[in-house]
């Protein structure tokens, strides 16, 4: 299945969110998530199922002003 | 010291975390600078990358209030998603609302703005807007639930200070109740300090302190600012005048 992730392509067998971030390497690390401009709290994410063309945002906490 | 959402903050000067030079640099700058505030944002992550983590530890290690932003979006519905997003990690309701309406001057958009501070209110956000000192749009975000205003001095990053100095007389003058923050723009401590002589309550600034040659120096002169100014204002400065006044007594004077 082919989705985009912070805006780049990628091809993935992850079913759900929380199965792509664990793919990713951000299992455990201090992330949020948006599929398709919607925010997907932390504990929805299991339920969050993927499907080709979605687009999947995951950023963390940086420097702002 | 004032009240932000029923949190009373420990400084009237609130620092940003970006373009410091170095995370220590950074670090020195807040422990100098006293500021109780903390502005941070979020950005994309990659698996490997671990950049999160390591800015996140930084910024509790320095044991202040976080006060995420939403910088960078210009429409409604991105500033709602990425408050969404603030709220988990960082865990608070403070937001620093800003949806930018104009590229070259990252004037506040007053209509996206206000769509989405209605829409981040309802859903129990505490909502510090960046905006213009527009009195109208001011009073359309108080009743859209907003408790603080951070109207711009001058355009982000500019360092031009208070461009609108009636608008923010005016402003402060419409709005005595409600803290008013000056957010962005600012350059120089004086600039800090006039904005506390005109009664704002806080400024927060980021640029002007990151980029000086020894930021943790200019994070004090700040602060020393900040302190000045504000007790300047509580002291009840005389009133301007046109014509020259002898502060000598004249009765007395020697006949020569």
């Amino acid at each position: 299945m082919r989705i985009t992730v912070n805006g780049a392509v990628h091809d993935t067998g992850a079913q759900s969110l929380a199965a792509l971030l664990v793919e990713l390497g951000h299992g455990a690390t201090k992330v949020a998530t948006a599929v398709n401009e919607a925010f997907v709290p932390a504990a929805l994410r299991a339920q969050q199922t993927l499907n080709h063309g979605d687009r999947v945002e995951i950023v963390a906490p940086r420097q702002g002003g | 010291m004032p009240r932000l959402y029923d949190r009373e903050i420990k400084s009237r000067l609130m620092l940003g975390t970006a373009q410091y030079p170095s995370p220590a640099i950074l670090a020195e700058a807040f422990r100098r600078s006293g500021a109780g505030i903390a502005t941070v944002s979020l950005r994309r992550e990659a698996g490997a990358a671990r950049e999160g983590q390591a800015f996140w530890d930084l910024i509790r290690a320095l044991n202040v209030e976080l006060l995420p932003n939403t910088a960078g979006c210009h429409s409604a519905r991105e500033a709602v998603t990425t408050a969404q997003m603030a709220r988990e990690i960082f865990g608070t309701n403070w937001i620093k609302l800003e949806v930018i309406g104009h590229a070259d001057t990252l004037q506040p958009d007053p209509f996206g703005l206000l769509e989405a501070a209605r829409i981040l209110c309802a859903e129990g956000f505490e909502v510090f807007p960046y905006c213009t000192e527009d009195l109208v749009l001011c009073a359309r975000l108080i009743e859209a639930g907003c408790r603080v205003l951070m109207p711009w001095g001058a355009p982000i990053g500019t360092g031009l200070g208070l461009n609108n100095m009636y608008g923010l007389r005016a402003l402060r003058a419409h709005f005595p109740d409600v803290p008013l923050v000056i957010d962005a723009g600012l350059g120089l401590p004086s600039q800090a300090a006039r904005a506390m002589e005109l009664g704002y309550d806080a400024v927060l600034l980021n640029t002007a302190v990151a980029r000086a040659g020894d930021p943790a120096a200019m994070a004090e002169a700040f602060a020393r600012a900040v302190e000045a100014g504000r007790l300047a204002y509580e002291a009840d400065p005389m009133t301007p005048r046109d014509m020259a006044a002898p502060s000598t007594p004249i009765l007395g004077k020697a006949f020569l």
